[in-house]
């Protein structure tokens, strides 16, 4: 799970490390003035929370002198479409922005925490290079980019970190606190179980280091073990990928207009290729799972039809654990309770395929059938562009 | 040969007693695997399956000489199995279970590094993977047996159903399989593309291989790239994901675009560059094989 700025600031302030004093988050101007005072005195810095990076460049963040500077900014940032070179062309709207007070930059760095797929641990990547944002970095400033692999079992050990202070040239006035930041940092990173810790950038101030902005991205496979971070809530996911996750399906909506059930992350994703190469265009990636049973599909086919882009529907089932009969059960079962609108593919195949057609067959919904993948995809194209 | 697993594998299942341990368990008794033990704590002494269950993989290695372990553990508890099995003697190690912590699969590589640091080689199959099937012989694992038939093509891939599908395939074109490897769709696991390439590439009754990749991670570009320097046999490569937008986890939690690495474009980049032939319909798979072993019989 992805954490807003101001949420991953609440989480390090915690852990004792240093971030700008906090005034809190506004929805509506008029919670403005209260959150200046909170944040001290001027100047103040307001910053758009949305998951997307490069929010600087793009008007998310701006400082602030006077509290009529401050309304103002604040005043058109809240409600602002923001585009940035990681929303892909789309605007985000901004619903909340955070209010902070400033502080004192003598040098800014990037460091962040990644589990690193190659290493098979986290690393640290650092750079003297800080507030560019580091696809950037790693093109014009390769040279410049610190990796450190670490180990989960110890963390960020004393020694790595000085030598850490010392590749960034750190000041000797800095070293220790920054030993203790970088230290403190790993350690959140590996008790929360973080897929990337962000701090870009990390600055040097006169009385120390600080975390002048945060990106932190949790395992979902891990939150079993996570209370503490239960009460944040999941900004990704739209509502219906939420109705998803509470019923246990993988679904990814996406701009198309075909919807599809698959069985397995993999098949569904060549699934999705397999409508594209037909001409189509994927509403959505959903895995059904295996364990699906009855109830799951019904809920699956619910939640494809509640996306009013959708047109057709594809359903590809390979049966393995999961059997088709059970498949063409559910899928008969919800559609006595919704009546289908638009053309429904069927694809079957593996563990009681038979039985599957069979029972679709007699069902007498109007299904159109389809043995092989590709021949399934070209009637789900042709059905969704109305022939 | 094949490669991993064969009709003379001592087999024991970690997680044996329970509900999913069971089900799958009986499939692969059934199909002729040799399993002969269970491990499951505080069941030690009972007989499930006509077989004996011991607390401890120690025990059951000690007792029955198996030296296979199959992972059917719940995630939370699934890491500290795979190290149990390493531990207790197995060599080869194939985790079904899906979604344990990153972190955790971080943990269990050092582990493993460690132990093979010590002259011992293993091999960790998996987690979040179908398991391995050569067929006629030995599957361990939780995939379709039916759809499989002996023969000299191997296949490795990320996906479970998406191998069904290309096995499927080559089944009905009459193209059989030496072994069939599922290693699993986490971002961190144990064996790679590479690692069973290798294997492949030094089994006498694999004549050819089958490639399923997907989006995130540089899996498959670090198997082009021993494709191109290490190997004599052709191979097939396929790659989903093609249509999936960057920055969102495609259900695996392994396949996800950051940060531009880990594209569908720079897999079929690297992959055609070494000379792999390259599938781009996921059901042209078999037709692909197939027409390039008539070309080679002629």
């Amino acid at each position: 799970m992805k954490f807003l700025e101001h949420e991953g600031k609440e989480i390090l302030k915690a852990r004792g490390i240093a971030v700008p004093p906090a005034g809190g988050v506004i929805t509506k101007p008029a919670q403005l003035a209260a959150a200046m005072k909170r944040a001290g005195k001027a100047p103040w810095v307001i910053k758009a929370q949305v998951l997307a990076g490069g929010r600087g460049k793009a008007g998310g963040i701006k400082l602030a002198k006077t509290p009529k500077e401050a309304k103002e900014l604040a005043g058109k940032m809240i409600g602002m479409d923001l585009i940035t070179h990681q929303t892909h062309g789309q605007a985000i709207k901004v619903k909340e922005v955070f209010i902070e007070g400033g502080v004192k930059i003598e040098r800014e760095m990037y460091f962040s925490v990644v589990m690193d797929r190659k290493n098979a641990g986290p690393t640290i990547i650092a750079s003297s290079q800080g507030g560019m944002e580091i696809e950037t970095l790693a093109e014009e400033h390769p040279e410049q980019i610190i990796r450190m692999p670490v180990d989960p079992n110890v963390g960020l050990r004393d020694f790595a970190a000085r030598r850490l202070a010392f590749q960034l040239d750190i000041p000797a006035t800095h070293t220790a606190e920054f030993v203790k930041t970088t230290k403190a940092l790993v350690k959140m990173f590996i008790d929360l179980d973080c897929s990337m810790l962000e701090i870009n950038p990390l600055i040097l101030t006169p009385k120390g280091v600080a975390a002048l902005d945060c990106k932190m991205t949790t395992d979902d496979s891990a939150a079993y073990r996570h209370p503490e971070l239960a009460k944040y809530k999941d900004h990704e996911a739209s509502a219906l990928e939420k109705e998803a996750m509470a019923a246990d399906i993988s679904y990814v909506g996406l701009d198309g207009t075909i919807g599809c059930m698959v069985n397995g992350a993999g098949l569904a994703m060549g699934t999705m290729d397999t409508i594209a190469l037909a001409g189509g265009s994927p509403a959505n990636f959903l895995d059904v799972g295996g364990g699906a049973n009855e109830e799951r599909v019904s809920k699956a086919l619910n939640i494809i039809l509640k996306d009013k882009k959708v047109k057709a529907i594809l359903i590809n089932i390979f049966g393995g654990i999961v059997k088709c009969d059970m498949i063409a059960a559910g899928v008969i079962a919800a559609l006595k309770k919704i009546k289908l609108k638009v053309p429904l593919v069927v694809r079957l195949q593996g563990t009681n395929v038979e039985a599957g057609r069979e029972l679709l067959k007699k069902s007498g919904i109007a299904i159109i059938v389809a043995d092989e993948l590709w021949d399934a995809a070209q009637k789900a194209v042709a059905a969704a562009k109305g022939n | 040969m094949s490669i991993i697993l064969d009709k003379d594998s001592k087999i024991l299942v970690q997680g044996f007693t329970g509900s999913q341990g069971t089900f799958h368990s009986k499939q692969c008794i059934d199909y002729g695997t040799q399993i002969v033990a269970g491990v499951t704590p505080g069941r030690g002494g009972q007989t499930h399956l006509d077989r004996p269950v011991f607390n401890t993989v120690h025990d059951a290695v000690r007792n029955t000489g198996a030296f296979v372990s199959m992972i059917l553990v719940p995630a939370p508890f699934a890491a500290d199995s795979i190290m149990e099995a390493v531990d207790g003697g197995c060599s080869v190690v194939i985790c079904i279970t899906e979604g344990i912590p990153v972190l955790d699969m971080a943990k269990v590589k050092r582990y493993i590094q460690q132990v093979e640091r010590s002259g011992r080689e293993i091999t960790l199959i998996g987690p979040n993977c179908p398991g391995v099937i050569t067929p006629g012989q030995c599957k361990l694992g939780i995939m379709p047996a039916f759809i499989h038939k002996p023969g000299r093509i191997g296949v490795v891939s990320r996906s479970g159903t998406l191998t069904y599908e290309a096995v499927d395939q080559l089944t009905k074109r009459g193209l059989g399989q030496s072994t069939v490897v599922g290693i699993g769709g986490d971002p961190i696991n144990g064996s790679s593309h590479a690692d069973i390439l290798a294997k492949f590439e030094a089994d006498d009754e694999t004549d050819a291989i089958v490639m399923i990749g997907e989006i995130g991670g540089s899996g498959e570009e670090e198997a082009a790239r021993f494709f191109k320097e290490k190997m004599t046999k052709p191979v097939f490569g396929f790659i989903a994901g093609k249509a999936a937008p960057e920055g969102r986890r495609m259900g695996h939690a392994g396949a996800i675009v950051e940060g531009g690495a880990g594209t569908h474009a720079s897999k079929i980049k690297a992959m055609k560059e070494a000379g792999i032939t390259v599938v781009d319909n996921l059901s042209g798979i078999g037709e692909a094989v197939a027409k390039s072993f008539k070309t080679l019989a002629a």
